[in-house]
């Protein structure tokens, strides 16, 4: 039986755990060291960890926190936000991050991409691409939180950061953010069929069934969620949940034929 | 006292966090005084074969590790490209290895897996429930990222497998020597039990 990733997200605002709706509109879902507990507590296949919090306020990772964090963790950790510099990003390893995950800096710092993933092999460097479509129906990678755009098409971006070794790809639908309304299962397949290095998709899940698809018809290796691991039963009550093995196996697993 | 051998590569600290969990002491060491004085060893691995081979012997740490693993038959375990290390050669850039088990580290046959690297958390089989395997009798879960794997000429040395596209050779065991391609550090209770094995043999 094949097992493919089940990730959840952890978005954090200034040191608060989040989920947002269209990237924005954060709604607080609590403390992440609290929330890693539990996540590590259902033996979660792995974790991303994502800092949104405006460059005004926060220049580079909160080492801290992140350290607190992963020494919670047995599982794999990917960390992405305000990782600039080479020097950051390897001490965030040596905080017991596996992966660190690009995205702004894909453009901004390409070479510090480059350069992790010639020390520390691809499988530590993940291009986390935010994609949103635009008036056209046309789909526009955006950078420094879905702000801004960059101006390029989605296949030469793809491109772009696959020279740059990376070893995955995190692919996050802007339009479907906390939307509970099922993948981008077009965006995903676009990707995914480009990419010679697994993609993760993220984006509006909201049922075990949005994995079946984005896996057995868009063709992601692993697939991630936030709102859905936060909230149950809508957006009125915050409680931290993962399917467990039983219901992964007979639901996912068994389904991807 | 467990070294954890720091050369430069690999996620030390995730290691050091779940040896303090199952209840053991270790040390991240670059000095081979301190590996000297450990009574095992961890020989860690992230990244290329060849990359690591290179870190390793610039570091000069290879004459060290030689004289505990044979001189002193200190127990050892290899973890990822560290265990890789311990095959005599691999297909990744074609490397020398450390050669001690007969064996190679081979790349996948991408003609019959979905994708590279395997990057999943796979169903591991052991073929029998001591050493290693103590309490697997039920399998285990374990988190893999790899693109090439142990090849071994005689099976015996072969303590479990995983399937990825086909069976291949996830645990070996010759003698004092121990090796696993997948991160027991990053693999929840069975990666804990893993580590409560090694460290009671």
């Amino acid at each position: 039986m094949r097992r493919v990733r089940v990730i959840p997200v952890i978005m954090i605002d200034s040191g608060r755990a989040v989920v947002t709706r269209r990237f924005s509109k954060p709604v607080y879902v609590g403390d992440p060291i609290n929330s890693i507990k539990i996540f590590n507590d259902k033996e979660v296949d792995e974790l991303v960890i994502l800092d949104i919090t405006d460059k005004k306020k926060q220049k580079e990772p909160d080492f801290k926190l992140i350290e607190k964090m992963a020494s919670e963790s047995f599982m794999p950790l990917a960390y992405g936000g305000h990782v600039t510099r080479i020097t950051e990003a390897e001490r965030l390893i040596n905080c017991g991050i596996e992966k660190i995950s690009f995205n702004t800096s894909l453009f901004a710092h390409p070479d510090v991409v480059r350069e992790l993933s010639y020390r520390n092999g691809k499988q530590s460097v993940i291009a986390s691409l935010d994609v949103k479509k635009n008036w056209w129906g046309q789909y526009e990678v955006k950078t420094r939180n879905g702000k801004q755009g960059v101006g390029k098409n989605l296949e030469a971006i793809v491109k772009q950061v696959l020279d740059l070794g990376v070893g995955e790809i995190f692919l996050n639908s802007i339009d479907r953010d906390g939307a509970l309304a099922g993948y981008d299962e077009i965006l995903v397949g676009i990707v995914a069929r480009q990419s010679n290095v697994p993609v993760i998709a993220c984006g509006g899940a909201c049922t075990i069934c949005d994995f079946v698809n984005a896996i057995k018809i868009a063709k992601a290796s692993a697939v991630a969620a936030g709102a859905m691991f936060f909230f149950k039963g809508g957006f009125n009550a915050v409680l931290v949940n993962y399917p467990d093995q039983r219901t992964l196996t007979t639901e996912l697993y068994t389904n991807l034929g | 006292m467990v070294a954890i051998v720091d050369y430069g590569v690999g996620n030390l600290m995730a290691i050091q966090n779940i040896i303090k969990k199952v209840g053991g002491n270790s040390v991240i060491a670059s000095d081979p005084a301190i590996i000297q004085q450990a009574e095992r060893i961890i020989l860690p691995g992230v990244g290329s074969f060849g990359y690591c081979m290179e870190r390793l012997t610039k570091q000069d740490l290879i004459p060290v590790l030689q004289e505990e693993v044979f001189g002193n038959k200190k127990k050892i375990l290899g973890l990822c490209v560290g265990a890789q290390m311990m095959t005599e050669e691999s297909e990744e850039g074609g490397s020398r290895g450390l050669g001690w088990v007969q064996a190679k580290t081979i790349k996948f046959d991408e003609a019959k897996v979905p994708i590279l690297p395997h990057m999943e958390w796979t169903d591991v089989r052991f073929k029998n429930y001591t050493s290693l395997g103590r309490g697997f009798e039920e399998g285990g879960r374990f988190y893999f990222v790899h693109s090439y794997h142990f090849e071994f000429y005689q099976a015996r040395q072969v303590l479990a497998t995983a399937h990825f596209g086909y069976d291949f050779a996830c645990v070996f065991q010759r003698e004092n020597i121990f090796g696993v391609q997948f991160h027991p550090e990053k693999s929840h209770r069975f990666g804990m039990r893993l580590f409560e094995n090694f460290l009671s043999l």
